[in-house]
């Protein structure tokens, strides 16, 4: 009798074990499925177009004057060639830096943080008019 | 120190501006032929004057109109009359044309005006017309006929739209990459209009075209486009010797499409990038184009500037006066046929800052 419930208990054990085991195996984090591309892929598009917004917008900096004013569809701004010795700053930048350089001067208007979300989907709008071009680092 | 206008025509004296003018300005190279034909003329274009609110305006273009100005005065011998090139105002407004006006009044010497876009779709060039000039005429000097047009219209079903707003409409088209934007066209009713002012027109008379939006097809997204371009061509074809000066792009570009010669003006207020620097989509620069320097936006006034125009032969030579950058001169060479940079055609003779990525 003793041994039966001995043997029970370890069965018990082991059955709990591999279901744990299983459950982690289901959830590895490159296991994912369409629908959770498609997610991420919409998340993304939602900064992009919020960038675009904010990238054509009046009201960005404060003398009214847009990003598109200079940059239609984000061109000329070369975000794959960032970071780069920046010439003019005299060392190297990164691209949110040469964002507000220009928020500042032609927009005369305030910087924002790196990670201000504002500047994330700046940064989101100009990559994504960019993308296909391979990278650049230090490209001038 | 902020400067306003004042205090820059203050500090900034003409004994300063001529000590860093380029020699060119000085002097104009006439013909010997028949000197008493030749004649020069200053093209200005593109000011986009931005009203913030009230009587501020936006300092960056104020000074790059302000600045061209200056520098346009001080021409010697004086041009004969100059042509603005549209896009006198950003957006349209009475107050923001009023305001352009007033810096234009500086300008010595007679001006002729043609319509941008940006001037036009608030009320339909209803102000432009009744206080700067018609929309589209033709005038004769000296020997050359000059024709200026509206090349910035478009289909009658975007511009009636149900919009709630006129100043929506300007808006949507103000914005250069907009993808619900329209193409420009010239219209059925103007080329008659210049169907029958050419039929007086000798053949061998040397015609000047002037409008806003190139008569040739460069890149639809940005509307460096005439819907109607080849209409208009096939009227000016027959003509000997013709020239189509167009602003809107912001950068020097050139061609010949037969007899027809193109030439881009700058800007006074910011310069564009070339349509090839947006990959998504294909566009169509003229081969023969040798693209200006890449913008240093550290120069607030680098990549934009103005031209004098030299009609020499009846075919233009077209002089850019760029500040804080080398001047650059492209000029009709009659064993080509086609307009050509002075230094730069030869593509051996490129420089690394004319490659645009």
């Amino acid at each position: 009798m003793k041994g039966k419930k001995k043997l029970f208990g370890v069965l018990l054990i082991g059955l709990m074990v591999s279901a744990v085991l299983t459950m982690k195996l289901s959830s590895r984090a490159d296991d994912f499925t369409k629908q959770d591309v498609e997610r991420w892929t919409k998340e993304f598009m939602t900064v992009v177009k919020e960038g675009d917004k904010l990238f054509h917008s009046s009201s960005l900096g404060k003398n009214k004057v847009s990003c598109d004013q200079c940059h239609p569809n984000a061109a000329n701004t070369h975000p794959e060639t960032y970071p780069k010795f920046q010439k003019q700053i005299g060392r190297v930048i990164t691209l949110f830096e040469m964002v507000n350089w220009c928020l500042r001067n032609p927009l005369e208007g305030d910087p924002l943080a790196a990670d201000d979300p504002r500047m994330v989907a700046l940064l989101a709008y100009i990559h994504y008019e960019r993308r296909g071009v391979p990278l650049a680092p230090g490209k001038h | 120190m902020k400067m306003d206008r004042r205090t820059f025509l203050k500090t900034t004296g003409a004994a300063v501006m001529a000590s860093a003018l380029p020699m060119s300005l000085i002097k104009v190279a006439f013909g010997a032929k028949n000197p008493t034909n030749d004649f020069t003329f200053g093209y200005i274009s593109d000011a986009h004057i931005q009203q913030i609110e009230g009587s501020k305006f936006v300092r960056n273009w104020d000074m790059g109109l302000i600045r061209t100005i200056q520098e346009a005065n001080l021409l010697t011998p004086q041009p004969d009359f100059f042509f603005f090139g549209g896009d006198l105002a950003q957006l349209g407004k009475k107050e923001e044309l009023d305001h352009g006006l007033e810096i234009m009044s500086k300008l010595r010497g007679k001006v002729y005006y043609v319509i941008g876009e940006h001037d036009y779709y608030l009320d339909l060039g209803k102000y432009w017309e009744s206080k700067i000039s018609p929309l589209w005429y033709s005038f004769d000097h000296k020997e050359v006929h000059f024709i200026v047009l509206n090349s910035i219209l478009t289909y009658d079903k975007w511009t009636h739209k149900n919009w709630s707003d006129p100043m929506d409409r300007m808006l949507a088209m103000a914005r250069l990459d907009n993808p619900e934007g329209s193409p420009f066209l010239v219209g059925e009713k103007q080329r008659e209009w210049l169907k029958k002012d050419l039929e007086k027109v000798d053949k061998s008379t040397p015609i000047v075209v002037c409008s806003h939006s190139p008569i040739q097809k460069i890149y639809k997204g940005w509307n460096f486009w005439t819907d109607d371009a080849e209409s208009v061509q096939t009227l000016l074809k027959p003509f000997n010797k013709v020239t189509v000066i167009y602003g809107h792009v912001h950068q020097i570009q050139y061609n010949q499409i037969g007899t027809i010669s193109f030439h881009a003006v700058m800007a006074t207020a910011w310069p564009w990038p070339y349509p090839k620097s947006y990959v998504q989509d294909p566009s169509h620069l003229p081969k023969m184009t040798i693209p200006m320097n890449r913008a240093d936006p550290f120069f607030e006034r680098d990549a934009t500037g103005w031209q004098f125009i030299n009609l020499r032969t009846g075919n233009v030579d077209m002089h850019y006066q760029l500040p804080d950058n080398e001047n650059r001169s492209v000029v009709f060479n009659t064993k080509t046929g086609s307009p050509r940079d002075m230094k730069y055609q030869d593509v051996s003779k490129r420089i690394p800052p004319q490659n645009h990525f």
